[in-house]
C-alpha cells in the first residue's frame, strides 16, 4: 500500500474522506430538513394564488424525476468502470451522469421560467418563497454535482482518474446520489402530496 | 505513528444489481405518478402515507445500495441516520409548532 494511501486511514479503520464526506452529507440532511419543514409548515397558507395545484406540473417533473434516477445509475457504473480500470466506460459514464445533470438543470430552468410567466415569483406568495428557495438550493447543489463530474471527466481524459483514484469518484458519486435522494423526497411531499386548499 | 489496520474494502453491488434497482426506482416512480392521477385516492387521506411509504422505500434503495450503505460499515449508517432522523423530528416539530396538519 502506497504512503499517500495509507495516510487518509485512521483507527476507525476507514478512509477519512469518507467519513468526513458522510459527516458533510448528515449535514445537508439538516439543511434541507429545514427547508422541507419550512415549506410544508407555510404550505396552504398562502393569501393569494398562484398555488401548487393550479401551477405545478406534474407530468413534466416526472420526467426530470426518471433523468436524475438514470443518472443515479450511471454514476454507479462509471465508480464500477474506474474501479476496474476500464477508462473508456468511465468517460462514458461521467459523461452520461453530467449531462444528464445538465438536463435536469434544463428542466428545472424551463419551469422556473413558466412559473415567472404565469406570475409566480420568489416574492408573490408563502408558496413561491418556500418552493424557489427549496428546489433553487437543490438545483445548486445539482448544479456544483455538475461541475465536479466534469472536473473528474477532464481528469480522465488527462488519463490522472485510474482505479487508485477511485475513493475521489465514490465521493463524488456519494454526493451525486445524496443530490438524488433529496429530489426523491421533494418530488414526493412537494409535487404529489399536494396538501391545503386551493386559493 | 503507528499505521492502525485498515477494514478490508468490501465488494460492491454488480451491475446487474445496479439495473434491476434502477428498474425498481422506475417502477416505484410509475406508481407514484399513477396514484396522484387516481381519483379515488388523491382525495383521502391514504394519499399522503402511500406515497411517503413508497418515496421511504425509493430512499432507502439508493441509500443502501447506490450510495454503498449496505456492504459499507455500519460506521456510515450511524453518521448519516442520527442527522437524518433529527432532521425529520426537525420537520414535524416545525408542522407542529406552526399548525401545519391542521386545514
Amino acid at each position: 500500500m502506497s504512503t499517500a494511501a495509507t495516510a487518509h486511514y485512521t483507527s476507525t479503520g476507514q478512509d477519512t474522506r469518507k467519513i468526513a464526506f458522510w459527516t458533510f452529507i448528515g449535514s445537508e440532511c439538516m439543511l434541507f430538513g429545514t427547508l422541507i419543514a419550512t415549506y410544508l409548515s407555510y404550505e396552504g397558507k398562502s393569501v393569494v394564488g398562484p398555488t401548487p395545484q393550479e401551477i405545478l406540473n406534474i407530468p413534466l417533473t416526472s420526467v426530470s424525476t426518471f433523468v436524475l434516477l438514470m443518472s443515479s445509475l450511471a454514476m454507479v457504473l462509471a465508480l464500477a468502470a474506474v474501479m476496474r480500470g476500464d477508462t473508456r466506460y468511465s468517460r462514458v459514464w461521467l459523461a452520461t451522469t453530467a449531462g444528464l445533470g445538465g438536463v435536469f438543470l434544463g428542466f428545472q430552468a424551463f419551469e422556473f421560467t413558466q412559473f415567472v410567466d404565469e406570475g409566480l415569483k420568489i416574492s408573490t406568495n408563502l408558496f413561491g418563497s418556500t418552493f424557489f428557495v427549496l428546489t433553487g438550493c437543490h438545483g445548486l447543489h445539482v448544479l456544483v454535482g455538475v461541475i465536479w463530474l466534469l472536473t473528474l471527466l477532464i481528469l480522465s481524459a488527462r488519463g490522472k482518474l485510474g482505479p487508485e483514484e477511485a475513493m475521489n469518484v465514490e465521493i463524488a458519486g456519494l454526493y451525486w446520489h445524496f443530490v438524488d435522494v433529496v429530489w426523491i423526497v421533494i418530488f414526493t411531499v412537494v409535487y404529489l402530496i399536494q396538501r391545503g386548499p386551493a386559493a | 505513528m503507528s499505521q492502525e489496520v485498515l477494514e478490508k474494502p468490501r465488494a460492491h453491488p454488480s451491475a446487474r444489481v445496479y439495473l434491476s434497482i434502477a428498474a425498481i426506482l422506475l417502477a416505484i416512480t410509475v406508481v407514484e405518478v399513477a396514484i396522484f392521477y387516481i381519483p379515488a385516492i388523491r382525495g383521502t387521506m391514504a394519499l399522503a402515507p402511500v406515497l411517503l411509504l413508497l418515496s421511504a422505500g425509493k430512499f432507502a434503495l439508493v441509500v443502501m445500495f447506490y450510495m454503498h450503505l449496505k456492504p459499507d460499515s455500519k460506521l456510515f449508517t450511524a453518521i448519516f441516520t442520527v442527522p437524518l432522523v433529527l432532521a425529520a423530528a426537525v420537520i414535524l416539530a416545525l408542522m407542529t409548532l406552526l399548525g401545519a396538519w391542521v386545514y
